[in-house]
């Protein structure tokens, strides 16, 4: 069922984590549908659950501890919970591929970049030696490096924070993947350089069509970068919106909350900034009713007793709260 | 005169050189960290300081407290210079001035409980002893929104956001008229961070704190700062008011920073036009000659890799340092 374009579709995902304290839900009921070329934005804090949902797509969950108990992956028509390890790995690199927040953790310090990036494409592509080195060297070129074929026989370290997070996603795009996984691409980055790299990801997607999944904890990041949003709390989708929609009419106190306690530019001196107040819940330990109850302003007697429906605002729009409709009409 | 009176901390021409390397076939390289910088902090205010990573802004800050030696220029303080006091003097006025640091975990000592962490500075300056400690230390956790009840805690038992919150107690327990916070809300989540912004500004309209607060996040040093300062390799390139900096950038550097800060609205995003500089930002070793940004900036000429610019007051109150603007011809893009 992917003729209507559809690339990935993930349905009703649940990974936990049996740890001493008990069963830590991860990620507790995602669903998402993203077309071929669509960036979809996954915004949370520490522990809501946005790195474990793509490192189950990619089915890089530890087992054990992890477990994915339950959910369909369906990537363009293909169920990825039913491969086998070696079958994931031909799609891992070579279809689906993920850059992560910090490069200089995730490149070898001791090889070259040249082998670092021809080993991708002999694996999966069957490059000769010299193939893979001359694509090593356009995909270096494609991404913005100054003298590519210098930089070729460079090691990471002699690279800048943005510099190897370039060489990240060269190499991530080496063979032509159908979705990126950006997991806090640019968050270990000063802010010219954030601009220069979500500027290259914009321009590669326009060009090469790929799809993107880009998990962040920055609303000004997806602001610009995204078509559509999910927002999650404590392994749990909060809220699935088109993302101007998102922005402009959130319909989940959490949603509303984060985005109020972005300092605005144009404010005046004096006035406090809007607060969200406590602490994020341990998920190991979760209440009866909404997780957010606890701090959210809206939360009635309901809130902590009853656990929260997932809420249709319209076809695109869903938010996890006893008053969605009510938080949306306030626009 | 009226004017100086008002400046709790005036620096003037502050450096801090670091000689590295040097060996017997190569000669020591000298890194200017902090390069020439003269800035006023009045009393009361929140002076912000931005920069990109490498700038200096972190040395400058642990320089006004000599917890990184200057190797040039004052820091003045009530009327001494701390630059050059001896230790034994330093020693007596750092209870007045005291700082925050970015990781609350890497600076708290985990084999201390809480009541360890805040009462040492209490202890140590002799501020109080005994039983009195621990009251003390009580209310200095509920002042920045912790439960006494947490005393004998160790940092390992709290949050980020709740362990920024001792580190900004063991801060305030000498009573310090001023605080340098380094990048206090970064390792922060979003939530959190508004929670720690919140707290600091409350403590200073009740203990009338001076800050130099120093952060990356320009919406953070926006919200927080009456001033703000901005770096580059070293050097301060423009001050203003907080709000006359974002509404109306001068010097090219801080334009193209604050154009690059993605704003949480994507009607915006979708209609602005940002400046994305080229390159990274040139070694603080051998920094380019004349004005360091020229070899990123547009706007650029023959006479900026020559002549090193002044910060210059172009408008009331708003100081740059390009020698391409004037207060006759202060926007760089109508300069021919």
């Amino acid at each position: 069922m992917t003729d209507n374009g559809t690339i990935l579709t993930v349905n009703d995902l649940r990974t936990y984590f049996r740890t001493e304290d008990g069963v830590v839900k991860a990620v507790d009921g995602i669903s998402f549908e993203l077309k071929k070329g669509e960036t979809l934005g996954i915004v949370g804090e520490s522990g809501s659950g946005k790195s474990v949902t793509n490192l189950s797509v990619m089915r890089l969950i530890p087992e054990p501890p992890g477990e994915i108990v339950s959910g369909e992956i369906i990537f363009d028509g293909t169920d990825v919970r039913a491969l086998s390890i070696d079958e994931v790995r031909k799609i891992r690199g070579r279809r689906i591929a993920m850059i992560f927040q910090d490069p200089m953790t995730s490149l070898n310090p001791f090889l070259k970049i040249s082998t670092q990036l021809m080993e991708v494409t002999q694996l999966h592509l069957g490059h000769t030696k010299e193939q893979a080195y001359e694509h090593g060297v356009k995909m270096l070129e494609m991404v913005g490096i100054p003298d590519p074929r210098a930089r070729m026989d460079g090691y990471p370290h002699e690279l800048s924070g943005g510099m190897r997070q370039r060489v990240m996603i060269a190499m991530a795009l080496s063979c032509d993947p159908e979705l990126l996984i950006a997991d806090e691409p640019t968050t270990a980055l000063d802010v010219t350089i954030q601009a220069q790299i979500l500027e290259l990801i914009k321009d590669l997607k326009a060009r090469l069509g790929t799809s993107v999944i880009l998990i962040t904890h920055d609303l000004g990041v997806v602001a610009g970068m995204t078509d559509k949003i999910i927002v999650m709390y404590a392994g749990k989708v909060f809220e699935q919106a088109p993302t101007r929609e998102l922005f402009s009419r959130p319909a989940n106190p959490y949603t509303k909350g984060l985005l109020r306690s972005v300092p605005d530019p144009a404010y005046e001196q004096g006035e406090p900034l809007y607060q969200i107040p406590g602490l994020p819940p341990d998920v190991a330990h979760l209440p009866p009713g909404c997780p957010f109850a606890e701090r959210c302003d809206r939360a009635e007697d309901i809130c902590r007793r009853e656990f929260p429906p997932f809420v249709e605002i319209n076809a695109q729009h869903h938010s996890l709260c006893h008053f969605a409709k009510e938080v949306y009409g306030q626009g | 005169m009226s004017e100086s009176q008002n400046n709790l901390i005036s620096l003037e021409d502050l450096q801090v050189h670091y000689r590295i390397g040097g060996g017997l076939l190569s000669p020591a390289k000298i890194v200017r960290a902090v390069d020439g910088v003269s800035l006023d902090i009045k009393k009361g205010e929140t002076l912000g300081l931005v920069g990109e990573s490498g700038c200096g802004k972190s040395t400058l800050g642990k320089a006004i407290l000599r917890l990184t030696e200057p190797t040039g220029g004052k820091v003045f303080y009530n009327g001494s210079d701390l630059a050059h006091l001896p230790q034994n003097k330093m020693r007596d006025q750092r209870k007045h001035l005291q700082m925050i640091f970015q990781d609350p975990y890497a600076s708290l000592n985990p084999r201390m409980n809480v009541g360890q962490i805040i009462g040492e500075p209490i202890r140590t300056f002799g501020l109080a002893n005994g039983n009195s400690v621990d009251k003390i230390v009580g209310e200095l956790m509920e002042t920045v929104g912790l439960s006494r009840r947490f005393i004998k805690r160790y940092p390992h038992e709290f949050s980020g956001g709740q362990r920024q919150r001792i580190g900004i107690a063991r801060a305030l327990a000498t009573q310090p008229e001023f605080i340098v916070a380094d990048e206090p809300i970064s390792a922060l989540d979003v939530s959190i961070q508004a929670q720690i912004m919140n707290l600091m500004e409350s403590l200073q309209a009740e203990r009338g704190l001076t800050y130099l607060f120093i952060s990356h996040d320009l919406r953070a040093v926006r919200h927080l700062s009456d001033r703000v300062a901005v770096m580059y390799l070293g050097k301060i390139v423009e001050l203003a008011p907080g709000k006359d900096i974002y509404a109306e950038p001068l010097m090219p550097y801080t334009k193209a920073l604050i154009s690059a800060v993605p704003v949480p609205d994507p009607e915006i995003e979708a209609r602005r036009e940002r400046i994305i500089l080229q390159g990274d930002v040139p070694s603080p070793i051998d920094p380019p000659p004349g004005c360091h940004f020229h070899t990123r900036c547009p706007y650029a000429i023959e006479e900026c890799k020559r002549t090193v610019p002044r910060l210059v007051e172009i408008k009331p109150q708003h100081f740059a340092a390009c020698i391409r603007i004037s207060p006759e011809n202060p926007h760089i893009e109508s300069v021919k």
